[in-house]
Parts: structure tokens; sequence; C-alpha cells
């Protein structure tokens, strides 16, 4: 009786280290969790803050703030730190907050590898970011850093690579967590058709990430090579060939697209279902939909290459299967849709964020089909059209995500509930910026605008000019998403258990704020 | 938003002049283009009505299907037969766009039996015209951009095709097929003209190609579309469609002025000589990246006052300017002539207070290709 009794007061000391040792040495996935989330958001912030400078030269005809050479550096690492610094480790810190609670384990498997895929992240930004100041400045050849050009950049393109390499080395550390976890640590009873979507997604996203990073890790080490040992990989002059980079490239490329569009998809299907009061419509063709646009992700890469010039038979092959995600994608549209069909719905900021996403993500998905089409994708390829189009994905897409599921969370994170009216302010105008910022892109790509020039032709001048004041605003409002986080962290309207009544997945079941070793009895799933 | 852009876009069909508010495609000037915008148009259509469809649906449930009216939710969760139905229909739809699209396709991919081919290769940043086949074979020039670095800076007002300008056009005559063949001399560069439907990566050390048939003459401007370096924004394309009596003219033309201005490579140049004709060469080809006080840009690109390179031997200058130094951005400049190489060699080694004080002749530039 008494070693019961120990126990039970042992399960309540949470004996972890305090002070910033608590940080450096976390084991915890709720620790590692939130420096995943506030790590990407400083990111997000620089990523941001180049974005904002990129948009101020382009505000007017001519080059006024910078010049072309760190125009080129700004687009680069604004694409390099969003989608490595921001992006991805923010759905790795939703993926360590979520899955244990969500799969009713009471850690992820490997504590120590967790904090390491971690740490691992913080000297690569620090390489990336600091590439900026040495001789020749950061690497200015786009985030594609397509060779011969990349070849003729300074010391930051290497200091560039080597961060690359341990960003991901770290994602598949993670990844590996995550596999092991979600196949090895499920409540008794939670089959894998009974997982949260959210779990889903992430499981699908984890093997996409194991098998996409190490093809970056050749490209870029074979890249490295050219640069610094006198191979010719890449280089014709010495029998190889520039657009094999390209093939590589875009064989992690594209598969990273959707990586950082599942775990969106997963948290939008755990937001809407909640706040419709109504079960997900189609579960099963959910988890199949997820599961045919990772594999059909790996057969498209080429399509972002059209112009790049292969036989009319290659053409036609990437065209076809790249048309054939629109299938799987509009299920989950219409999926989404029949969830919301005759629930009874509010509208609370997380939902408005998940229909936002469904809204402003399928106008990407128009574009993505528009921009498949060969003859078309030759008119808008390297324009603003593509521009338009990836941010759709990306920021409406992924972003937005991110934002629905941080509101969605919160209340069970902080165990505050966060300021409504500040936070449906958040989501309004984000969406009036965003598509004040890209929607015009899409005109100043068809009239033909090129990307990644510091400069443009006089008819570019007003859209452009619109299009920076909406980034402003955009860049502006999510300083009021920090404001709301940071209010919600201090205080607040105490958050039951469940504050969401059409919850039902058993992180809710866990009080608010969540306990610091999430499930220490397996919860029995029915 | 989609139904704005639909109906906006026939605003943009007629229009010459460049249009500050241009929302769709700009005017096919070629059957490929022609073919590209409507189906780009056709595509528009379908994607509007599955918009309305789609959010018409959510966004009727969401103003009706509202807690706060009061309205209970339902509890079903999977229907097969709407499952299947909503994965059946958009695969017919996908077919119906494959089906023209692969039809253009197959017709961009025909670059058979041209009536001109033209060899296009990209420099960093400039294009070069080589005519190979047919009316005009063996006309040769670089093409860049005419817009005054004043204009860029802003200390000058803007004139009206800002950026889009180039000292030399492609001409090539209206009506009959051009066959362009593509490489690149240092990285990738894209040759793309809007209007003609034309859009090609120039590859170092590869041959791509594409064609266009011009339906009307007038001048078409495009941009390169691949990242290529600092000057990337600022190498545009500008051909330029005439009549056919127009064009043979052009081809005479071009061909006096070409052997008038042949030099005699073999004869001695004195320094002033050189200097002079190498002042322009280095404005032509080299300001963009060592400035024009030869101070280059520092971490960036080399500073040529005092260097090495300019105030050494002569071979190893040479040697640079002709083959590039591998892994860096110096790109071989082997396309230029002997007489230009020559001549801005001997500049550099006498500017800007370097005092090599030597002279390099082209015939010198001859032997060292050897």
């Amino acid at each position: 009786m008494a070693a019961v009794d120990h126990d039970i007061a042992h399960a309540h000391d949470d004996h972890h280290p305090t002070g910033l040792m608590r940080w450096i040495g976390a084991t915890n996935h709720k620790d590692i969790g939130t420096m995943y989330l506030w790590f990407s958001f400083i990111m997000f912030l620089t990523g941001g803050v180049m974005a904002l400078t990129i948009r101020a030269e382009l505000f007017q005809p001519g080059i006024q703030i910078v010049n072309p050479e760190l125009f080129n550096q700004l687009t680069t690492m604004h694409g390099l730190v969003m989608v490595f610094g921001a992006i991805m480790p923010a759905f790795v810190g939703f993926a360590n907050w979520q899955i244990p609670m969500m799969i009713g384990a009471p850690d992820m498997a490997f504590a120590r590898m967790n904090n390491w895929s971690f740490w691992l992240l913080v000297p690569a930004a620090l390489l990336l970011i600091s590439s900026f100041f040495v001789p020749g400045g950061a690497p200015a050849g786009g985030w594609t850093i397509y060779p011969p050009l990349s070849v003729q950049m300074g010391m930051g393109m290497d200091m560039a690579i080597f961060a690359l390499h341990i960003m991901g080395a770290a994602s598949i550390m993670g990844s590996i967590n995550i596999i092991t976890t979600v196949l090895n640590m499920r409540a008794p009873g939670m089959t894998l058709m009974k997982m949260p979507l959210f779990v889903w997604t992430w499981l699908i996203t984890a093997y996409l990430l194991v098998l996409a990073m190490p093809v970056l890790a050749g490209a870029i080490t074979m890249l490295l090579t050219d640069r610094n040992f006198g191979t010719n990989f890449f280089n014709a002059a010495g029998g190889g060939d520039p657009v094999m980079f390209q093939h590589i490239f875009w064989f992690f490329g594209h598969p990273e697209v959707y990586i950082m569009i599942l775990p969106a998809f997963g948290i939008v299907s755990e937001i809407i279902p909640t706040f419709a009061r109504k079960p997900l419509f189609g579960y099963s063709s959910m988890v199949y939909a997820t599961a045919s646009i990772a594999i059909l992700s790996c057969i498209v890469w080429a399509h972002h290459m059209f112009t790049a010039g292969m036989p009319a038979a290659g053409q036609l092959f990437f065209m076809y299967a790249t048309m054939l995600i629109a299938v799987p994608t509009g299920v989950k549209v219409f999926n989404w849709t029949a969830t919301m069909w005759r629930g009874s719905m509010t509208f609370e900021t997380p939902m408005l964020f998940a229909i936002g996403f469904i809204f402003l993500f399928t106008i990407g998905g128009f574009s993505g089909v528009i921009c498949a089409i060969v003859p078309i994708d030759i008119q808008v390829q390297d324009t603003y059209y593509v521009i338009a189009h990836f941010h759709y994905v990306l920021v409406s897409g992924a972003l937005f995500a991110l934002f629905g599921g941080t509101y969605y969370w919160l209340p069970k994170w902080t165990g505050h509930m966060y300021d409504e009216t500040l936070g449906k302010w958040h989501f309004w105008l984000s969406m009036f910026f965003f598509n004040l910022a890209f929607f015009v892109q899409h005109f100043l790509g068809l009239a033909g605008m090129p990307r990644r020039v510091p400069d443009y032709a006089l008819q570019f001048a007003d859209f452009n000019m619109i299009s920076s004041i909406g980034a402003f605003g955009f860049g502006l409002t999510q300083l009021l998403f920090l404001y709301v986080v940071l209010k919600c962290i201090r205080g607040g309207e105490k958050a039951p258990a469940s504050p969401w009544e059409g919850a039902k997945t058993l992180e809710w079941t866990l009080p608010s704020p969540a306990p610091y070793h999430s499930f220490e009895t397996p919860p029995v799933v029915k | 938003m989609v139904g704005v852009l639909v109906v906006a876009m026939y605003s943009g069909l007629g229009m010459a002049a460049p249009d500050p508010y241009q929302l769709n495609l700009p005017e096919p000037q070629s059957i490929i283009a022609e073919q590209i915008y409507d189906m780009h148009t056709m595509l528009l259509w379908i994607c509007l009505a599955i918009f309305v469809a789609v959010f018409g649906v959510m966004f009727y449930s969401v103003l009706k299907h509202r807690k706060s009216l009061g309205f209970p939710a339902a509890n079903f969760h999977h229907s097969t037969t709407v499952e299947i139905i909503w994965t059946i229909i958009p695969v017919l739809i996908l077919v119906g766009m494959a089906y023209p699209a692969t039809k253009t396709i197959i017709a961009m991919k025909d670059t058979s039996s041209p009536d001109i081919t033209i060899k296009v290769t990209g420099y960093q940043w400039k294009w070069g015209y080589d005519y190979l086949t047919g009316e005009g074979e063996g006309i040769s020039f670089l093409s860049s951009l005419s817009t005054p670095k004043a204009q860029i800076e802003n200390a000058a007002p803007k004139s009206e095709n800002y950026l889009l300008e180039v000292d030399r056009p492609l001409v090539v005559p209206v009506g009959k097929k051009v066959r362009i063949l593509l490489t690149a001399n240092d990285v990738i560069h894209a040759w793309s003209v809007p209007a003609l439907g034309v859009k090609q990566d120039a590859i170092p050390g590869f041959i791509r190609d594409t064609w266009f048939t011009a339906d009307r003459t007038g001048t078409y401007r495009g941009q390169c579309a691949e990242l290529c370096g600092k000057e990337h924004g600022f190498m545009p394309v500008v051909v330029e469609v005439v009549e056919p009596e127009q064009y043979a003219q052009w081809v005479a033309e071009q061909t006096t002025q070409s052997a008038a201005a042949a030099v005699d490579a073999s004869r001695e140049f004195t320094m002033d000589e050189l200097k002079a004709e190498g002042e322009k060469v280095y404005a032509a080809n080299c300001v963009a990246c060592h400035q024009a006080n030869g101070q280059g840009i520092p971490g960036t690109f080399a500073p040529l006052v005092g260097s090495k390179i300019a105030t050494g031997p002569k071979a190893d200058h040479i040697d640079i300017v002709i083959n590039g130094k591998t892994g860096t951005a110096m790109a071989p400049f082997r396309h230029l002539s002997d007489m230009d190489i020559a001549a801005v060699v001997t500049y550099e080694r006498n500017a800007w207070g370097n005092a090599a004080g030597d002279v390099v002749q082209p015939s010198e530039i001859n032997e060292f290709r050897k």
C-alpha cells in the first residue's frame, strides 16, 4: 500500500530542472513543443522583416532602398527562413504538444532525441542568418539555389548548405520520433482508423520527411563539392548537368510542399467538426485522400521545370500526374463542406481561420490547376502568378491553419482563454491585408512581371504599390497575434478542461492547462 | 473574387499600349499564344463554376446552419455514394481540361521545318543572337538593356518602355516560322516573350529549342525569367516583327555594316586606339560587376584597380577574360571578338591608375585561342 501511495505522490511531482536548464535539458514534449513554437515565431518575424524590405523596395519602380545584390539575398533568405525556420518547425511544435495528448500517451517516444532535434535548429538558424554578415553576403540564388548561379556565390552559400544539412537532420530525427510515438504509444483501443485526423496527417507527413530530406541533403552535398572540391556534378563543361540539380531538388521540393500543408489539413479537420458540433464527414476518405496526396506528391516534381526543357512525353506525364492531385484535394474540401452542412455552427477565432483556410486554399488550388496545364505554365512560370499561387497555399494555407490551431489549443496550453475580440480582429485584418497583398499579384504575373526582380516596368507600378500596402498591413497585424498570445499566457478567463462544446478528442479530457506529463495512465478508447 | 477576375479579364483584351491595370495575359500574337489565352479563359470559367458551387453550399451553410439561429446539429458522417460522385466528377472535368492542353503541348514541341533558325545565348546580363539558317544567315549581335542608369536610380524621369528596351532588338519577318535554339554562357537564363507564347530556359552546356510564328507586325517585349544574378531584372527581350520586305532590307543593312565594321585584326593598334575601343567594350560587358571605377563591389565582385591580374603578366589576364574563373561570378567571355578582348584587356591594364603600360594586340588573342 505504501508503494502505491508513493507512486501517486511521485506522479504529481514534475521534477524538472528550473530556470534555463529546464529548457536546455528539456525532455518534456510540452516544453519542447513550446520552444519549437517560439522558435518558429521568431523565424516568422525574421522572414517577415525580409519580406517587408522586399515589398518596400517594390513599392515604386526604380531602385530606392536595397541594391539588386541585397534584394536577391533577401528573396532567397525569406524563402529559406520561412520554409525551414517558420512553417516546418511550427508544425513540429504542434506535433510535440498535441500528438501525445491526442493519442493518450504520456510523452513522445524518444525524449532525448526530441531535445536534440530542437536544439540543432538553433545553431542552424544562426548559421543561416549570419551568412548576411560574411564577405559576399547571404546566398542570392533563390531559395531553390540552382547551380551554376549558386556556384558563383560566396561563402554565405556554404553556410546555408551546412545550415540546411543540420535542419534536415533535425527534421528526420523529429519525424522518426513522431512515427515511433504514433505507431507504439497509442492508448488501448485507439486503432489507426480511430486516430484524430491531425495525428494521421502528421504520421504521413513524417514518412514524407524521412523520404524527402535525405534527397535534399544529397543535392546540396553535391553542390558543396562542386563549389569547393572541383567536382562537376552540375557543370556541363565537366560532364555534369545543371538540370539534374533541379530534378533532385524538386524530388525533395515537391513532397516538401505537402509536408507544409498536410498537417494544416489535419488541424482544420479537427477545428471544423468541433465548431460545427458534428462528426467529420468521410473520416476514412480523408485518410485515404491524405495518403494519395502524399504518394502523388512524389511523382509530380518536374512540374516546377516545364520551361527547363523536357520531351513532350515528360511534360504530358507530369501534367497529368499533377492534375490528379486536384482529385484528393477536392475530396478534402468537399468533406469539410459536408461537415459544416447541417451542423450547429459557431464562429470563434479558430473556426474563422479554418473557414478562411478553406476559402483561400481553394483559390490557391485553382491557380495550382491552372499552373499544372503546361501551355499556361509556360506563360506564368517564374512570374508573380506563381508567387501569388504559392502564397495562397502557404500563407492563407499553412499559416492560417497554424493560427487557427494556436487559438484552438491555447486554452489547453495556457489554462486561459484568449481574447476572443482581438482574435477576431486578427483574423479579419489578416484576411483583408493578405488578399490585398497577394490577389493583385495574379494580375501582375499574367501581365508578365517576372519574379525575383528588384525593379519593374512602369505598367506594373500600381498593383505593386497595392501589394506592398497589403504586405505591410499583414505584417503589422501579426504583432496583434503576438499580443493576444502573450496576454493569454499571462492571464485571462480560466479555461475549463474542454472550452469547446463540440470537441471530442482526448486532449480535452485533461485539465487545462494540461499536466506536465500528459497521460500517466492511458485512457481506454472504445 | 474569381468572378471579378473573369469579368475584368475581358477589359484586358484589345489594349495595345501597356495598361497599368492589365488583368490578363497579353493579347496573343501567335497561334500558340492564342491557344494558351483561350485555354486560360476556359479554365477560369470552369474554376468559377466550381467556386460558385462549392462556396455557394458552404456559405449557405455558414448563414443558415448556425447555433445562434437554433439550428440543431445533424449527425451524419459519411455517404459512400456521394463520395464516389465527387471523386468521379472532378476526374471528368480534369480530362476535359487535359485534352486541349495535350494538343497544344504537341504543337509547341514541333520545331520542325523552320524558315529561320536563330541561336539565342544568355549572358550575364544580355542576350546574344546568331542567325544560323534562313534569310539573314550569319547576322550576329548582342542585345542589352538601353534604359540609362540614371532612370533606374531615379535621377531621371522614366521612359515609356522603362526596363523593356534594348539597344538592338531581335528582328524577324511576320508569318515565318522562327525556330529559337537556346543556350547560355554562364548561368541559367530564360528567354520569354509572352505575346508570342514563348518561354524557354537557356542552359549552359546544353541546347534547348522552341518556336514561334508571329501573326502581326509589331514590337513584342519580354524579360529574362530565370534568376541569373544581380542584373536579372535588367536583361529584357525585344522582338521586332516586320514585313518580309522590311526584313530583307534590314538583313542587307546588317550585312553591309558588318563588312564595313570588320577590322583588319592582323594589323597593329596603338595604345590609344585600343583604350578607346576597350572603354566601350568594358561599359558593355564588365561594368555591371567591376563598376565604372574598376573598384568592383567589396566582398562580391573583385576590384581591378591594382589587382594581381590586371597588373601582372598579360597571359593570365587574357586567360581569365577568355576562360573565366570557375567557382566565381567571373564568366568566360570567349564569345567576344579578338579585337574586343585585346581592347578591353589593354584598357583594364591602363585605366584607373593601373599602369601595366603594355598593349595587347588582337593577333595575340588569336594566338592565345589556338
